[in-house]
């Protein structure tokens, strides 16, 4: 039953929250912070698109839910590339342009963010871009917040060669990430006094890796690194396995792991690979469990697992939050001044900062073994530079720069 | 000498391979004329099925050698139905509705099971040693069911009433109705075979090459390019195609590498069709199958 209270109750809340932002709030807070995701759903690249997308959508919730940004609410625009860059390209220039967004987050494969960034900076739109890379990008407008090679292969490439010995042979994808890694790969194996046995590249749709596998049995290394990438490159971890050289000559990766791979394989099949990373699922602490349930409890499909470029997808949020908070505005020039000031949070992986020369992050590193289809972390390295990217970009020196260092190679870093 | 004979079965293996996963393919674009560019996605679903069936608890082989192919067989027939048979003789249109199913059945099994999904099946038979070298038991196993597989085909072809009438549907579908053959089903039965086998081979790859929705794309373009390679008679065709640009594939990539391996394939092809443009069948075997 209603009664004549409650009715004038519900009545008079409309009116109140009508008057409310008159005098609460300035005139700019009736509209909505705009953020853009350009995030793969669909089209081959989803595997990884669809859990950090529901990742960037979960900051987004729980800042709206706290209130919002300088009293505003972040209005989330999602779209999907379809693995195309012709489609990054569109809708990098219609966030930008057409819908005007403050920020854009996304990309994923370097192709991706080598054709959104050119857009993005035309269009003065701050970008950040998620996902751990080969490094040396150097653009005063684009904040990448993954690891990169001097993070991981760094640390990955002497505790292998520790363990299992100094012969190493290389497979990786045949593309810019894959090329580029391995020359790193290559370097970490003679800066500590090993041999890279061979280089070997694959074009990502191969699915018979039979003749490469003969002829690693047949150099007889140490152990195998892989940055092989994508569906079709499983198949290797397989085929390795059932000729039964996982037993003999062991793995590790710099990419394993981060579509979830290891539970894409029997268990037996990926027992004892070493993969190092900015975070895994695994990261024992309370902001990672809760960061995991709430994940999982607000995703409206089913994430498998959660990997570093997830986590670094959600913590972007935060961590561009964290400067328009600081700077008060959400003009470009002034949040790119408190992201450099340098801009600092505590997000599932541990604690990050921006690293001002670079627009990179200082950054925890996990190395890690696949135990039974889980990560176990053997080894964490807190606030880690991107040592590579520093090589060759100082922002602080000549911050007018908007180049990628490393696209024809790694001359630029000296050791090609 | 080990390591050479581990390294010809190697080369072997590449070969069935191309014709394992062709096979299918050759029947519906050889025989029937239909480019079927979900050929890749049939390849998919039977990797699913035998995911979805070992996660029930059904012994792999059953799942792989009967499962799979009867799963999409059926999934064939009913496609057949409610699409393929307003096409017959518009090469063009099965080409778009094909390639639209492509894309439906990439998006209803991401739907269904997400874009990844845990296949943790592995091979059931597990290396066998050559002499130092180790050598993967499950490819022997699959070049031997190639084989067996050619084999079969070319029996039902050969010696049944349904291949004869097959054949003969195909080669004159208006003569074959006048001596009283329901082609309509028998367009059916023949695509239903194809869908079949493509299903078996998708089958009893996933335990070596894992399953995601999209695994087909890395398929189609191979399946095609031995099938058109192959020419007109659909078994010697594939199998001599198969035979062609999996040994040049195989031997290219272990001397140099994946990458200079690929283009031999795709180089191989392109000299094969420049010179015989009906394919490898245009010009030898020409009254095999």
């Amino acid at each position: 039953m209603i009664s004549r209270r409650t009715l004038l109750k519900s009545a008079s809340v409309p009116a109140l929250s009508f008057a409310a932002p008159a005098f609460l709030r300035s005139a700019s807070a009736a509209t909505p912070i705009k953020m853009a995701a350009l995030l793969d759903q669909s089209g081959g690249l989803e595997l990884l698109g669809t859990p950090m997308l529901e990742a960037t959508k979960l900051a987004v919730k729980e800042i709206n839910a706290s209130g919002g940004l300088l009293g505003r609410q972040i209005d989330l625009i999602s779209y999907d590339p379809q693995t195309t860059i012709q489609f990054y390209t569109q809708f990098a220039t219609q966030a930008a342009a057409g819908d005007h967004v403050d920020v854009v987050q996304g990309g994923i494969t370097s192709a991706s963010r080598e054709a959104i960034r050119p857009v993005l900076d035309r269009f003065n739109t701050l970008y950040f871009y998620n996902t751990f890379y080969e490094g040396g990008v150097c653009d005063a407008n684009t904040f990448c917040t993954g690891s990169t090679p001097a993070q991981t292969v760094e640390k990955l490439v002497p505790y292998a060669m520790k363990k299992w010995g100094k012969k190493v042979y290389v497979v990786a994808a045949d593309y810019n990430y894959g090329q580029i890694t391995s020359q790193w790969v290559k370097k970490y194996v003679k800066d500590n006094g090993g041999e890279t046995v061979a280089v070997e590249f694959f074009p990502l749709d191969v699915t018979n890796f039979g003749p490469t596998i003969k002829k690693i049995e047949a150099a007889k290394p140490d152990f195998v690194m892989s940055a092989l990438v994508g569906a079709a490159h499983i198949s290797f971890y397989k085929q390795y396995a059932s000729v039964g050289l996982n037993k003999s000559i062991p793995l590790a990766s710099t990419v394993f792991t981060v579509g979830g791979e290891h539970t894409l394989v029997a268990p037996e099949e990926s027992e004892g690979m070493l993969v190092s990373f900015a975070y895994f699922e695994e990261v024992d602490t309370p902001a990672n469990k809760k960061f995991i349930a709430d994940l999982r409890a607000n995703a409206s499909k089913k994430i498998n697992y959660v990997s570093e470029v997830t986590a670094r997808s959600y913590e972007g949020v935060y961590l561009w939050a964290e400067a328009v908070k600081k700077a008060g505005t959400t003009d470009r020039a002034a949040v790119t001044k408190a992201l450099r000031a340098p801009a600092s949070i505590d997000g599932p992986s541990g604690k990050l900062t921006v690293e001002a020369k670079t627009n990179h992050l200082l950054q925890n590193i996990y190395l890690a073994e696949v135990k039974n289809q889980k990560l176990q972390i053997v080894e964490s390295f807190p606030q880690q530079p991107p040592s590579d990217t520093l090589l060759v970009c100082d922002l602080v020196a000549k911050p007018d720069q908007a180049t990628f260092y490393f696209e024809n190679g790694l001359e630029a870093a000296g050791i090609k | 000498m080990d390591f050479l004979a581990a390294l010809i079965l190697q080369f072997a293996y590449g070969i069935a391979n191309l014709a394992l996963v062709g096979l299918g393919l050759a029947i519906i674009f050889g025989m029937m004329r239909v480019i079927n560019l979900a050929h890749g996605e049939f390849l998919m679903l039977g990797g699913y099925t035998v995911v979805v069936a070992t996660n029930l608890g059904i012994n792999i082989w059953i799942a792989m050698l009967i499962l799979a192919p009867l799963v999409v067989g059926a999934i064939g027939v009913v496609v057949e139905r409610v699409l393929i048979r307003f096409l017959y003789g518009r090469v063009v249109d099965t080409l778009l509705a094909t390639w639209g199913l492509s894309l439906f059945l990439i998006g209803a099994v991401t739907a269904i099971f997400g874009p990844q999904t845990a296949t943790t099946i592995s091979a059931p038979i597990g290396p066998i040693a050559v002499g130092d070298y180790g050598t993967s038991g499950y490819e022997l196993f699959l070049i031997v069911l190639t084989v067996a597989l050619f084999s079969g085909v070319f029996a039902i072809l050969r010696y049944t009433k349904l291949g004869l009438l097959a054949r003969g549907t195909m080669q004159r579908s208006d003569m074959a109705a006048v001596l009283g053959v329901s082609t309509s089903q028998v367009y059916m039965a023949t695509f239903g075979l194809g869908s079949a086998i493509a299903g078996l081979a998708g089958g009893v790859l996933a335990p070596i090459t894992g399953v995601v929705p999209t695994i087909g794309a890395t398929y189609i373009a191979k399946a095609f390019i031995t099938v058109i390679s192959g020419g007109t008679a659909i078994l010697a065709g594939t199998a001599s195609a198969a035979g062609l640009l999996g040994a040049m594939n195989s031997i290219v990539t272990y001397l140099t590498g994946p990458t200079l391996g690929e283009v031999a394939l795709l180089g191989a092809a392109i000299v094969l069709l420049r010179v015989m443009p009906s394919g490898i069948t245009g010009r030898f075997f020409r009254k095999s199958l």
